[in-house]
């Protein structure tokens, strides 16, 4: 029976709807007189369409429509292709003219600018006549003629990315770390953090072994990652992370969950993510160290994905890499425990998350492997671009720099994220039907909603309470978030995930609008 | 099982579909939560799939689920913890010790060195490394397109659109794309499968390109570079076990992504042989020989084509890809054509034709049926641009649950490098006449791909003129594959070291003269046969002293042997 007990399958799986179940009512009544074929944007390839709906594709758009026929709504994103139908057609009026969308943790979408730095570095190493003038700053020309005479324009990067981009990654890092050492031999740069990550489980999974391997991951966690681990055959191990208590890991739960996979599959790695996502938890020295000791005892192989680490917020709260408590106890672990630890250009105040530039770094691993995770890598070149950008993001303007006035605008981000930070803990949990953790780092926020035991009955002819909320969110309110569905939660809670890092009156906005509805929606249930 | 379609496309929906954790996750553990009677709990039991394919016609209808079987190697309890690791080469994942990657092998790392110790002042035979290894044309010195980069300078930093320097067409263009972008920048994600617009205006080149024949922007997926498409298409492609496990037939020679990618998914690699006799032309013969021989020990479903060819520069004729499709169709294969190099055609009486555009010129028996994925990249042609990873396919005649399942597969990485899809809209999409910038394009261009139909005559002039090297005319893409005569005594020496005799010839010859080239033992080829691979790119009075260097370094190695 314990094979029973395993809800992962090896391969792709389908993960389908409750089949045949009713849809919840209230949905979607006011699509229903939804004009189709009359207003010339309701083709799904009209580019006026197809550009705004952002991450909506054509297939959304085909099962939307499908929906639409049926009269039954039950994905999200497809309910929001036919909200944009809807703000595009004379017959339907709504009390918002656009849907904001804050379901992703893409930082231009949604509104914040790119660095000028950054973009003119580009600019400059893909035109390099830009560089005759006097439009760019000499810093930029410097940085730019520098990238470019490792790159040879736009060529195909080496097996792990540009050299000279490499080394400025481990010279980063060593800074981070406070000098610990860092060889540019262990560093990947690859298309991606995720990219990065799913090399490292492919040589991690073992896809013909009995029992199937396991890997550890934390309740809540952002699908990517467990649909990697399914696609390859891995079995995913949740351990629950503490709410109560800010989202604390407890290395109890490590325990719990270790045991819970006895006669299941057999564990190799842990998955971190530090800072949280979607939680905004950023883990202590302490219990990093616990976690550590843990892995060491228990033989597991450490994934932290680190890819948020500068985006800390919380008074008390510093980022300490794993790398660095591991090389702060000192030996026999320090030497032993295996470890990789991710990082990206899309994330951070950069939030470049277009240009699909990431990197990996391994510690400790037997250089017998390393030679096929070398073979490995170097069947993906990373994009030059990207890697342009995070050499800018390792290695930034400086006090003195030309540019340097203009980059300290990244503090103005930053400061901007402080005030969404406030006003979300603020308005959020002045509703005794919210309750949100403080928010220390990452670009989430991921309270919990109390819904009325009668909005969770009707949720429950056809969809999951929280996803039913969002949806009625996103058709009355004109906001689109995440039901905490999507990432995993204690049975019996539900939580809305969305991302923080907006400009500071877009935040205002969707604060409004959520309470407007909030309000109306709880008293509804009342 | 038809009424519960799949309905989950991005990273996003997938996670919405999922029906709370107890679909994601391991039931039990921290949590107070049972599997049993939960609804999405069973939808993860995945009601027999693998028997529940929704149209039996095709090669691929749906998604396998089978069970990866009885281990092959059992993990041993105790000792897999040598100097205490976690990850051991005896508990790694057996298939990714089988990936090799032949163009960046020891030769590759070898130069590398090379060129450090050239850089250290230490003293060799000759001044620089050549590495004629790569299809890297910009390294080589081929000059990008002038109004793509300002197209690309002008979507990156957008405060350039005011620059008077730059010219209108290139303004409007970059607006078009960086309104198709989240927050109108690059520095947003795309929907997994490609922003729409840019999708919209590859489905119209590709109509152009094929006289008419309809294309559905909903058919295309834009890719980070080709070979993320055809790995993913693979991934799609693969399942079952033992004798019942995926074959996939490929071309010999080939490019080692290929061989890499199926090694990686354990499938079966199925070898057919080219004629090089006859220009390395495909022969239905041999593939049916090949199909045959296969068909005893594992379930062939799959047959990648590359045209024009890499390493082999053929380029096919029309008869002979109606001869593969009309296989493909009654064998029921799921075709794969790999046609990054169209633009790359230079033998006087050779002409490009798509897979598609036959296809769909064969008539309804055909065009309705037969499974086609065709690949295209921005970093060949006259482009080059490699490093932007930009990339499309074109998916034909594919059952609608797997498209959903592609999707799902593509969502894992978010989506493709947005700059790369930005390039690819333009490549598709280049200046027009009467737009300022038609003329500046079309010399570019041009220059370019006069400059390579050069290079190809010249090499391949330049080889035949060495007893003991034989090599074909290149008619398309941008490499030569030449055959060469290696002495006995040379063999031997070789076989001594442990290394092909072609490995040991072009490690010499890297050693002797700087010239980094690939053996053809990296692509496959006829048994005692032997080759290298070498880039046409290098600009033309460089490639005439390689040639040369070639030349007297084959004579010297056959006398050194003989």
């Amino acid at each position: 029976t314990s094979g029973q007990c395993c809800s992962m399958q090896p391969g792709w799986g389908r993960c389908t709807q409750a089949a045949g179940t009713r849809q919840a009512p209230g949905l979607g009544e006011s699509l229903v007189s939804l004009p189709l074929n009359c207003s010339g944007h309701q083709e799904p390839s009209c580019s006026h369409c197809v550009g705004q709906r952002g991450k909506i594709t054509d297939i959304h758009y085909t099962i939307a429509i499908r929906e639409w026929k049926k009269k039954k709504f039950k994905n999200i994103h497809c309910l929001s292709v036919l909200i944009f139908l809807c703000l595009n057609s004379q017959g339907v009026r709504k009390s918002y003219r656009e849907v904001i969308d804050v379901s992703w943790g893409d930082p231009h979408r949604a509104g914040v600018k790119p660095l000028s730095f950054v973009r003119q570095v580009l600019a400059a190493c893909l035109y390099p006549q830009l560089m005759d003038g006097d439009k760019l700053m000499v810093d930029v020309k410097q940085r730019a003629q520098r990238l470019l005479k490792t790159c040879a324009g736009g060529s195909v990067g080496k097996t792990s990315g540009i050299p000279q981009i490499i080394q400025s990654v481990s010279e980063y890092i060593l800074r981070r770390d406070g000098g610990i050492p860092c060889h540019p031999e262990n560093i990947y740069i690859t298309p991606g953090s995720q990219w990065a990550l799913t090399n490292i489980l492919k040589v991690l999974v073992n896809s013909e072994a009995s029992p199937r391997t396991g890997v550890l991951i934390p309740v809540p966690c952002h699908s990517t990652t467990i649909v990697s681990l399914t696609a390859l055959g891995a079995v995913a191990v949740p351990y629950y992370l503490s709410e109560e208590r800010g989202w604390a890991l407890e290395v109890e739960t490590l325990q719990q969950a270790l045991d819970s996979a006895k006669g299941v599959c057999n564990p190799v790695a842990l998955y971190i993510i530090n800072p949280g996502n979607p939680a905004g938890y950023v883990q202590s020295r302490k219990c990093i160290q616990e976690v550590i000791h843990f892995a060491a005892e228990k033989k597991l192989f450490l994934l932290a994905d680190e890819v948020y680490q500068d985006c800390v917020y919380g008074k008390e709260s510093e980022f300490v890499s794993y790398k660095r408590a591991l090389a702060e106890i000192g030996a026999p672990l320090s030497d032993t425990v295996e470890l990789a630890s991710f990082h990206t250009a899309s994330k951070g105040l950069m939030g470049e998350c277009g240009l699909r530039t990431g990197y990996v770094e391994l510690v400790n691993l037997d250089p017998a492997v390393m030679k096929y995770i070398n073979n490995l890598f170097s069947t993906n070149s990373c994009p030059v671009l990207g890697q342009v950008a995070l050499d800018v993001m390792v290695n930034p303007p400086q006090p003195g720099d030309p540019s340097y006035p203009l980059y300290l605008k990244t503090q103005h981000i930053r400061a901007s994220l402080a005030e969404n930070v406030r006003r979300v803990e603020e308005v959020i949990n002045s509703f005794p039907s919210f309750s949100c953790q403080s928010l220390e780092g990452g670009a989430f926020a991921f309270p919990r909603v109390f819904l009325p035991p009668k909005a969770i009955e009707k949720a429950k002819a056809g969809l999951q309470p929280d996803t039913f909320y969002c949806m009625r969110l996103l058709e009355e309110a004109g906001v689109l978030f995440s039901p905490g569905t999507e990432y995993g939660q204690m049975e019996g809670t539900y939580h809305i995930s969305f991302c923080i890092m907006t400009p500071t009156d877009t935040m205002e906005e969707i604060l409004k609008r959520l309470s407007t509805f909030h309000k109306q929606f709880m008293r509804e249930f009342a | 099982m038809s009424a519960t379609r799949v309905q989950l496309i991005s990273p996003r929906t997938l996670r919405l579909l999922s029906p709370g954790r107890s679909a994601l996750f391991l039931p039990g553990g921290g949590g107070p939560h049972r599997g049993g009677g939960v609804p999405g709990f069973r939808s993860l039991i995945f009601p027999s799939l693998s028997s529940s394919f929704s149209s039996p016609g095709r090669a691929l209808s749906s998604l396998s689920t089978t069970r990866r079987g009885l281990p092959k190697t059992k993990m041993s309890d105790n000792g897999t913890m040598t100097r205490g690791k976690v990850l051991t080469i005896d508990n790694m994942n057996p298939t990714v010790k089988k990936v090799e990657y032949a163009v960046r092998g020891p030769i590759v790392q070898r130069a590398v060195e090379l060129e450090k110790e050239l850089s250290e002042g230490r003293k060799k035979p000759f001044a620089e490394v050549i590495k004629a290894n790569i299809g890297d044309a910009q390294a080589m010195g081929q000059q990008p397109i002038t109004f793509f980069r300002q197209v690309l300078a002008l979507c990156s930093y957008p405060e350039l659109l005011s620059d008077s320097t730059f010219p209108e067409d290139a303004k409007s263009r970059a607006c078009r794309i960086l309104n198709s972008c989240g927050g109108n920048s690059m520095g947003a994600y795309s929907a997994s499968q490609g922003i729409g617009s840019v999708r919209q205006d590859v489905a119209r080149y590709i109509e152009r390109r094929d006289g008419g024949v309809p294309c559905e922007p909903d058919n295309i997926y834009l890719t980070t570079g080709a070979s993320d498409g055809i790995v993913t298409m693979l991934k799609l492609l693969v399942c079952g076990e033992g004798a019942t496990r995926t074959g996939v037939m490929i071309s010999i020679p080939q490019y080692p992504l290929y061989s890499a990618a199926l090694a990686e998914l354990s499938a079966v690699q199925i070898n057919y042989y080219l004629n090089e006799e006859k220009c390395w032309s495909l022969d239905i013969g041999e593939l049916q020989r090949a199909l045959d021989e296969a068909r005893l020990h594992c379930n062939p479903r799959a047959l990648c084509i590359i045209n024009p060819g890499n390493p082999t520069g053929q380029v096919q004729s029309r008869e002979c890809i109606e001869d593969v499709i009309r296989f493909a169709a009654k064998e029921r294969l799921f075709l794969m054509a790999d046609e990054v190099y169209q633009d790359n055609v230079y033998a006087e009486g050779c002409q490009f034709h798509s897979f598609k555009k036959v296809l769909f010129e064969m008539g309804p028996e055909y065009s309705e049926t037969v499974e086609l994925a065709s690949f295209h990249s921005t970093s060949k042609c006259y482009m080059g641009e490699c490093g932007f990873r930009g990339g499309y396919m074109e998916i034909i005649n594919m059952d609608d649950d797997v498209k959903d399942q592609l999707t799902k597969l593509l969502s894992v990485r978010l989506c493709s490098p947005v700059p790369g899809q930005a390039l690819m809209d333009l490549v598709v999409n280049p200046p027009q006449p009467g737009e300022p910038s038609y003329e500046r394009f079309i010399k570019e261009r041009t220059a370019t791909l006069s400059a390579l139909a050069e290079k190809a005559r010249l090499t391949e002039q330049v080889l035949n003129t060495v007893e003991g090297i034989r090599c074909n005319p290149v008619q398309g893409a941008m490499y030569s594959f030449p055959r060469i005569t290696i002495p006995e005594k040379a063999i031997q020496e070789a076989k001594k070291l442990g290394q092909q005799p072609d490995m040991f010839y072009c490690m010499k010859m890297l050693e002797e003269t700087g010239i980094c080239l690939v053996p053809g033992s990296g692509f496959g080829q006829r048994e005692g046969t032997y080759h290298f691979r070498m880039t046409i790119l290098p600009p033309t009075d460089k490639l005439k002293i390689l040639l040369n260097n070639v030349k007297e370094f084959h004579q010297r190695f056959t006398q050194q042997y003989s």
